[in-house]
């Protein structure tokens, strides 16, 4: 700098503030360096951690069937899927064959776990951007899937609704139509959202064209789920590498146009919908039959190693199992979490736009820092 | 967790053998063989078990020599990508193993982001997203201890492929950063769990355990159980029982 320049008459230095790890728009104990010149975000790191519980390890020392337990409290608003991606590695590296009705039952699970999650994201999202009206009316239908998880497998959090080779309860009588219910009630509430957010001046202005990231670069940050669909990219693990009973079903994969916070939100707005076309046509076709595949005593697969990926209500959630044959736990038990690899994009997403914005952005990646962290 | 698997902990030799290989191929008769010479010499004498304090006890099984990276099947066909690789980069493939469904590479660890470079741009392979990069210890493989991981996916072909290297204690390996940048908290993670350097890396800092941190928590000689309470309550005590605990395993 020029001593000869007048000094300006306030400071303009770069300022670096913590965000985090106790903020109420964080969505849990994230935190967030951020490097600031006035109210514009130059620089952003995220720190994490704070939630690491080294269930990688802990499953290493435990044994096959255990280990569903654990999966529960990665993402722990979305367990199903979590259970559902745990048992189907094992059973791949087992070559193991689930019952028809066992994956149907599956289907209806991850896709009622989706509306789940995504209502909560809606929610938390929407309130994060001032409509405290929205989150309330989120909570409100969550509700009522946690009531028929609840009544499916007792538990409204953990489910732990999964076992290898199989389902570990048959669906209740009369629940199928308390599910069709809940999609009627669910489709009317749509709207009720869409009302609030979708031409709503605020939230169009706090959304549009915040955080845009092309499809190649949402390719290479490693991006999943949702964030990497509204950039324009065809990628859904449940059309592309079908598991459970979804390449018996019939849906659409909602794919957005310029990638910014505003597409997102359209992106699961319209996931909702085909969720709710999936849940239908599964628990109106759950076949007769077993829940239980034939399953040894002792799980014990054969040496060997998988990389399986299912598609959770965040993205793209893999496992990587080691079997050394000999022991009952894996060797090396790896989770590929969605939320880490979309908050990986959040410096690239913030980077140029105003600290209000980062509020925003963290909301829309849809993190849930107990998989982040593990 | 349980005392479930009985082979004796204990038994510097009982690692050694193939049988884990061969008993794995079962299910492939013609795997057995390919598999038996895939595997690395000697194993070396195991690492001892880890002293994790005062009440440490054997549970463990004895850790396995290597992966088994079972070779494809004979009459299986290899996809073009990694008849790709193996005539574009002659001599970094060292291995290509198939099973359940998955088809990996083993290539040398110096010629990885090569290998994960050509994978990417290469006409019949694209492989634009890189899922998982991770690592396995196998601490009694003795000249290379770790597998370095990356589970590859083409979001353009939709086919997936695992590329694996191994690595030495303290060897370092180029970093796959410049080909995706999704590669930057993995390689990140691999560093804070495994302790595998990455040159080239932007940022090589711990990812998620704390900065300071000793140790590399993934290793399969890192103890499952901190020291406990005693240390917190009084760490004098704690040393005594620790100095008492290495003592009796001296004699």
């Amino acid at each position: 700098m020029q001593t000869d320049m007048p000094r300006p008459m306030f400071d303009t230095d770069e300022l670096v503030i913590n965000m985090g790890p106790q903020h109420p728009s964080t969505h849990g104990v994230l935190r967030l360096i951020l490097k600031l010149d006035g109210e514009r975000v130059l620089d952003c790191d995220p720190v994490i951690g704070y939630l690491h519980r080294g269930i990688e390890k802990l499953s290493e020392n435990r044994d096959y069937t255990q280990i569903v337990l654990l999966t529960d409290r990665m993402d722990y608003v979305a367990a199903a899927t979590n259970n559902l991606g745990y048992v189907e590695t094992i059973e791949k590296l087992y070559s193991l064959e689930v019952p028809r009705r066992a994956r149907y039952i599956r289907t209806v699970l991850s896709e009622l776990q989706r509306v789940a999650s995504h209502l909560l994201w809606l929610g938390t999202h929407a309130a994060d951007l001032g409509a405290l009206t929205v989150l309330l009316f989120g909570l409100r239908e969550r509700e009522l899937v946690l009531d028929l998880f609840e009544e499916y497998c007792g538990a409204r959090l953990t489910y732990n609704s999964m076992r290898i080779g199989g389902q570990p309860v048959d669906v209740p009588p009369g629940w199928d139509k308390k599910v069709l219910a809940f999609c009627d009630v669910q489709e009317q509430k749509l709207p009720e959202y869409e009302q609030l957010l979708t031409s709503n001046r605020i939230f169009m202005e706090r959304t549009k064209d915040i955080g845009i990231i092309t499809a190649a670069d949402a390719i290479a940050v490693g991006l999943c789920g949702p964030p990497l669909r509204a950039s324009g990219v065809f990628r859904d693990v449940r059309k592309d590498e079908p598991y459970a009973a979804y390449d018996e079903m019939e849906f659409d994969v909602p794919l957005g146009v310029r990638g910014d916070t505003y597409d997102r939100y359209l992106v699961r707005l319209e996931e909702f919908r085909q969720s709710l076309r999936i849940i239908r046509q599964a628990v109106q076709g759950i076949p007769e039959g077993p829940i239980m595949g034939k399953v040894p005593r002792l799980i014990k697969p054969p040496a060997g190693e998988t990389y399986h990926a299912i598609e959770a209500p965040k993205g793209e959630l893999g496992y990587f199992v080691v079997s050394d044959g000999k022991s009952v736990s894996p060797y090396r038990f790896r989770v590929r979490p969605p939320s880490f690899c979309n908050l990986q994009a959040l410096p690239q997403l913030v980077k140029g736009h105003l600290v209000a914005d980062v509020v925003a952005l963290i909301g829309t990646i849809d993190i849930v820092l107990g998989e982040v962290d593990r | 967790m349980s005392e479930g698997p009985k082979p004796a902990s204990e038994n510097p030799d009982a690692p050694g053998s193939p049988q884990p290989q061969a008993k794995a191929a079962a299910p492939k008769p013609e795997a057995k063989a390919g598999a038996a010479a895939a595997k690395p010499a000697a194993p070396g004498a195991p690492k001892p078990e880890a002293k994790s304090g005062p009440k440490s006890e054997p549970k463990a099984p004895p850790p396995p020599p290597g992966p088994p990276d079972q070779p494809p099947p004979a009459d299986m066909a290899v996809p073009a990508c990694v008849t790709a690789l193996q005539s574009g980069l002659a001599g970094a493939v060292e291995h290509v193993s198939f099973w359940v469904g998955d088809w990996a590479v083993v290539v040398a660890a110096s010629r990885f982001a090569e290998a994960c470079t050509f994978l990417r741009d290469a006409p019949g392979c694209q492989f634009d997203y890189l899922s998982d990069l991770t690592a396995v210890d196998w601490p009694a493989r003795a000249e290379k201890r770790f597998d370095l991981v990356a589970n590859l996916y083409s979001t353009k072909l939709r086919q997936r492929v695992r590329v694996k290297a191994r690595l030495a204690e303290g060897e370092s390996v180029p970093s796959v950063t410049g080909v995706w940048s999704a590669a930057n908290w993995l390689e990140r993670e691999v560093y804070d769990m495994f302790g595998v350097t990455f040159t080239g890396h932007p940022n090589l800092r711990r990812m998620l355990m704390p900065f300071d941190w000793q140790g590399h928590p993934q290793r399969k000689d890192y103890p499952l159980e901190g020291p406990g309470e005693l240390l917190m309550e009084s760490p004098q005590d704690w040393l005594k029982a620790r100095q008492a605990a290495v003592e009796a395993d001296i004699e």
